[in-house]
């Protein structure tokens, strides 16, 4: 059982930003949602991952099995690379297995205190932590932020061959070309009429 | 849980967790006063239980802003929330690692700030049970409060008007109980009142936090 997205409208406070949304996502596969800025990719992806209600329409993923990672890393600074990852780890009731170091290129920034890291460093730790907790449904929001081409590869490569081949999915919103043989999603279609009734909370503000 | 627990605490003995903050400004609080009302032993004797525990619920409140801030600006706190972790268990778990950062070295050193204050020697022992049984619940009412403010700019500020009241009933009975230990009286009374808001407070509000925190994440 894969993702099934039917007939999701979501909306950012209170206001909807896309309306009418279908797709499946089946084992195996990945989808990229494509969109100008500002037409609700975040939201959408927010909302899959269950961290806002959808306004209207269903969401189902066989239960607990979801991750999402945005712009933030969730890193801290004072902890070292390991024992950030061992913390995800814990909590997710896993254990860190070696191959993510090298599959993210952190073999050598091991005892590395993450705030010493540069940009794309932490970056590659945000995007390790989901080797680590061991998740089928990933919900990634722009990985590849700051990401130099070499990374972009190396993390393609880790999403094709050690997440999707091994029965994960993933949803990523990305504006540049990752290398992968995942069909896109245009979201300009399913932009939300300004009008369009939804979570109205405005009565309330 | 036990991860979330013991990150936090390796969180607040590193560089610039804050550990140790609340303690020294207990301590300098309590060092004040006598400069402030004169040094008069018997003043001093009669204020020492009100002082040492307002002092107390001040330093408490000093660090409760950190509580959810520091994981909402890093991202660390919509990870949590979709984590197996449930966000009730992340609340219990932040109060009780708050309490371990801060009520119980506040605990541990107001015997020794009561002795600067002259307090009398009947009330060393109902200062300290007081502590130890109040100040859990000053850390988990603040991190409700402080749920309700995650992601609010300067959220500090209004965090500490919404918690400070709620403080009240915790502050009276704790109060009361070495007040009476002083006065050689029977102090179970207020004890057992400060260990019913403890334990009402850890029974309730970690699902109030955790509501509160859904609807900020949102």
């Amino acid at each position: 059982m894969g993702l099934i997205v039917s007939d999701v409208t979501v909306a950012r406070s209170g206001a909807p930003l896309l309306a009418g949304l279908s797709f499946t996502v089946a084992e195996g596969t990945a989808l990229v949602l494509r969109g100008p800025n500002g037409i609700g990719k975040t939201t959408l992806l927010r909302t899959l991952a269950g961290l806002q209600p959808p306004v209207a329409g269903t969401v189902t993923f066989p239960d607990d099995s979801a991750a999402y990672a945005s712009h933030a890393d969730g890193i801290k600074a004072q902890l070292t690379v390991v024992e950030n990852l061992r913390f995800w780890a814990e909590v997710h009731g896993s254990t860190v297995p070696d191959t993510v170091y090298q599959a993210f290129e952190l073999t050598d920034l091991k005892d590395r205190l993450a705030g010493t890291l540069s940009a794309g460093q932490k970056r590659r730790l945000g995007l390790a932590r989901l080797g680590v907790i061991g998740r089928k449904v990933l919900f990634l929001d722009e990985p590849t932020v700051s990401l130099d081409a070499f990374s972009v590869k190396g993390f393609a490569r880790w999403l094709r061959e050690e997440h999707l081949a091994r029965g994960g999915l993933a949803v990523i919103a990305t504006h540049i070309d990752l290398g992968l043989e995942a069909p896109e999603l245009e979201l300009s279609p399913f932009r939300a009429a300004p009008d369009a009734a939804g979570g109205s909370d405005e009565a309330f503000l | 849980m036990i991860a979330l627990l013991k990150r936090d605490l390796a969180l607040a003995v590193r560089a610039g967790g804050g550990f140790g903050l609340g303690l020294a400004f207990f301590l300098i609080v309590v060092v004040l006063v006598p400069f402030g009302v004169g040094p008069e032993a018997a003043v001093l004797s009669r204020i020492a239980p009100g002082i040492l525990w307002v002092a107390a619920l001040l330093a408490a409140l000093l660090s409760l802003d950190r509580i959810f801030a520091l994981d909402f600006e890093d991202g660390s706190l919509p990870l949590l929330a979709t984590s197996p972790l449930p966000l009730e268990g992340v609340a219990l778990i932040k109060g009780a690692a708050h309490w371990i950062t801060t009520g119980l070295p506040l605990t541990l050193a107001a015997p020794a700030l009561g002795f600067l204050l002259n307090m009398a020697p009947g009330a060393y022992l109902w200062l300290l049970l007081s502590l130890a049984l109040g100040t859990p619940a000053l850390s988990m009412i603040g991190t409700f409060g402080a749920a309700l403010t995650v992601g609010l700019r300067r959220g500090g500020l209004l965090m500490s008007l919404l918690v400070l009241p709620l403080y009240v009933p915790t502050l009276i009975f704790g109060a009361e109980a070495v007040q009476r230990g002083a006065a050689g009286l029977p102090a179970t009374t207020p004890l057992l009142m400060v260990a019913g808001i403890t334990l009402g407070c850890y029974a309730l509000l970690p699902f109030a936090a955790a509501a509160a925190l859904r609807v900020n994440l949102r």
